[in-house]
């Protein structure tokens, strides 16, 4: 199993993503005309809050419509990356890009809380993911659209209130799809919901990522989630990506099959072993 | 405020066809109680006339035109007091919820000035304007200003950041947050102010009116006492608590209206 592990040295690697970049730039210029894609390079990038240093150099290159998943321990800066990646925050050092230029509509994030506006119907919610489009006469069509790509056509007039804590999610995804981004980020989309919604909303992700082809980046606490949905797991550690797993298994995955299992182990057992040392 | 009692009783307990008409029975035997007190006696009518009587003396004003006269001048004050003292508070919420230099000009300074009660003032504001319409006009707006200011800026303060940070992630300008989000977010506690600071301009008014005025409800009740005539009193009170109750329920309705969203107002 330890073949699946490879520990990425940046130092090591750094020339060859130097040479791979203006590639994929070519190959995804053509692509997105079509495709929702877009790559994401980081290079030395690095974040602190005063004194407490949280990222220490991530050098990360995701090819377009990756599915990455970021696993770590809590508080070890998973939600401060994807606030970087999302330009939420501002940057201490090093480079995010994305291969060329990105409206802000090409970039969506989606939380933990739905987020979802209490005084406005389900439809009125989806369409603020629109962003400056928000005033087009295409508006409603189009957040229509969304709503029912997450299954929830039906609640359009509905208040986001009377809403189970799954359905609110689906809204905000729809949310964060109408704009048709390139990349989707996914800060503990599902943290808060039950077991049982939390796999159909798995399902959902999956689904809407083969469909719309977007890169998608996914902070997890959950290793069984991460490797049941993504090409690829990132285990930050120390303020770096100490691991970088690729996941082979074929889709449509079969969920506890012997291979993640395996897989989801020994990337459980590098998280354990790192606790062990602090 | 509002948010509370309105979901303070379980639906299931409530009966609907009677819903409207339990709430009148309490006041309705209230009434007819009194009527039967004064008529056998029981109670003098110099300490409180019959509501036969006040009914009476109401109808007499009525037809002399001095009754709709005194309730529209005391209706403008009050209406004009509260725009002008509630659209100020507004403005001040406004400013220092959105800016935090506005706040640290004002706030301070604000705060001070509430710990005066404003009726305190009524000495000082008849000095200055006399017992003129701006006198009353001054002192609604004064008491007015304070609930409307501080529950505006505490329902701006209070709205949800993550909503902020959402609005502002999904390219909204200053304007269309502020339309978007943050005013909606404040508008269950800007009615909470609403409702306070009617309460407080009809207090204001009543008081301001008894003290100096030569018009007016509160003026009315003064003369009647001067001459007596206790039923005009009782009938002066009766229609400030009437004019009271209209403008909480006017708040109420849009209240309902506009926070429909709201969990405490949806029907089920
Ligand atoms: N805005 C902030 N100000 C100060 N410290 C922060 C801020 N955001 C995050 N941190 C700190 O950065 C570290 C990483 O946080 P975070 O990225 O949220 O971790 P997690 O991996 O659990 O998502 C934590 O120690 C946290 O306290
Ligand atoms: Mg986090």
């Amino acid at each position: 199993m330890q073949t699946a592990l490879r520990t990425s040295l940046p130092e090591t690697e750094l020339p060859s993503r130097a040479n791979f970049v203006p590639h994929a730039r070519v190959v995804h210029e053509e692509r997105t005309a079509h495709t929702g894609g877009r790559p994401l390079s980081i290079r030395g990038l690095r974040k602190s809050f005063g004194a407490n240093e949280v990222l220490r150099g991530i050098d990360l290159h995701i090819p377009a419509g990756q599915f990455v998943a970021i696993v770590g321990k809590s508080g070890c800066g998973k939600s401060t990356l994807l606030r970087l990646i999302a330009g939420l925050d501002e940057i201490d050092a090093g480079s995010i890009s994305f291969g060329g230029d990105v409206q802000p509509e090409d970039i969506r994030v989606m939380f933990q809380e739905p987020r979802l506006l209490p005084w406005a119907r389900v439809l009125a919610n989806v369409e603020v993911g629109l962003g400056r489009d928000r005033a087009s006469s295409d508006a409603h069509a189009r957040a229509e659209k969304a709503l029912s790509e997450v299954g929830l056509a039906d609640k359009r007039d509905q208040w986001p209130s009377v809403l189970s804590g799954g359905q609110k999610q689906r809204v905000a995804l729809g949310r964060a799809l109408v704009s048709r981004p390139r990349v989707l980020a996914f800060d503990e989309p599902l943290g808060a919901l039950d077991a049982l919604t939390r796999i159909s909303m798995q399902r959902l992700l999956e689904r809407v990522w083969r469909d719309q082809g977007f890169t998608a980046i996914l902070v997890t606490h959950d290793v069984s989630e991460a490797v049941a949905l993504a090409d690829r797991v990132l285990v930050i550690e120390g303020g770096r990506i100490a691991h970088d797993v690729t996941v082979n298994a074929a889709r449509p995955r079969q969920r506890g099959s012997a291979e993640l299992a395996s897989l989801e182990g020994s990337i459980l057992s590098h998280l354990l072993s790192a606790d062990d040392r602090t | 405020m509002s948010l509370i009692d309105s979901v303070s009783l379980p639906r299931s307990l409530r009966l609907p066809r009677l819903d409207g008409l339990i709430q009148w029975i309490v006041p309705l035997a209230i009434i007819a109680i009194w009527q039967v007190a004064s008529v056998t006696g029981f109670v003098s009518t110099r300490v409180l006339p019959a509501p036969s009587d006040v009914v009476l003396a109401g109808w007499k004003l009525l037809l002399s035109g001095e009754l709709l006269r005194n309730i529209w001048v005391s209706f403008w004050r009050a209406s004009i007091g509260f725009l002008i003292g509630g659209s100020i508070g507004f403005a001040f919420g406004l400013a220092n919820g959105l800016s935090q230099l506005s706040a640290r000009l004002t706030d301070t300074t604000l705060q001070m000035v509430r710990n005066v009660p404003h009726l305190a003032l009524i000495p000082l504001v008849i000095l200055w304007f006399g017992i003129d319409e701006s006198a009353k006009l001054f002192l609604v707006a004064l008491g007015v200003f304070f609930p409307i200011y501080l529950n505006t800026l505490h329902g701006i303060r209070t709205v949800d950041p993550q909503l902020i940070e959402m609005g502002r992630i999904y390219g909204m300008s200053d304007g269309e947050l502020f339309r978007r989000v943050v005013f909606p977010g404040a508008l269950p506690s800007i009615f909470v102010g609403i409702r306070f600071a009617l309460g407080i301009m009809w207090l204001t008014l009543i008081v301001a009116e008894t003290i100096a005025a030569s018009s007016g409800l509160g003026y009315m009740a003064m003369q009647a006492r001067e001459f007596m005539l206790i039923d005009v009193v009782v009938l002066s009170i009766l229609i400030y608590a009437l004019l009271g109750k209209l403008a909480d329920s006017t708040s109420r309705v849009l209240e309902r209206a506009t926070l429909s969203w709201h969990p405490a107002f949806q029907k089920r």
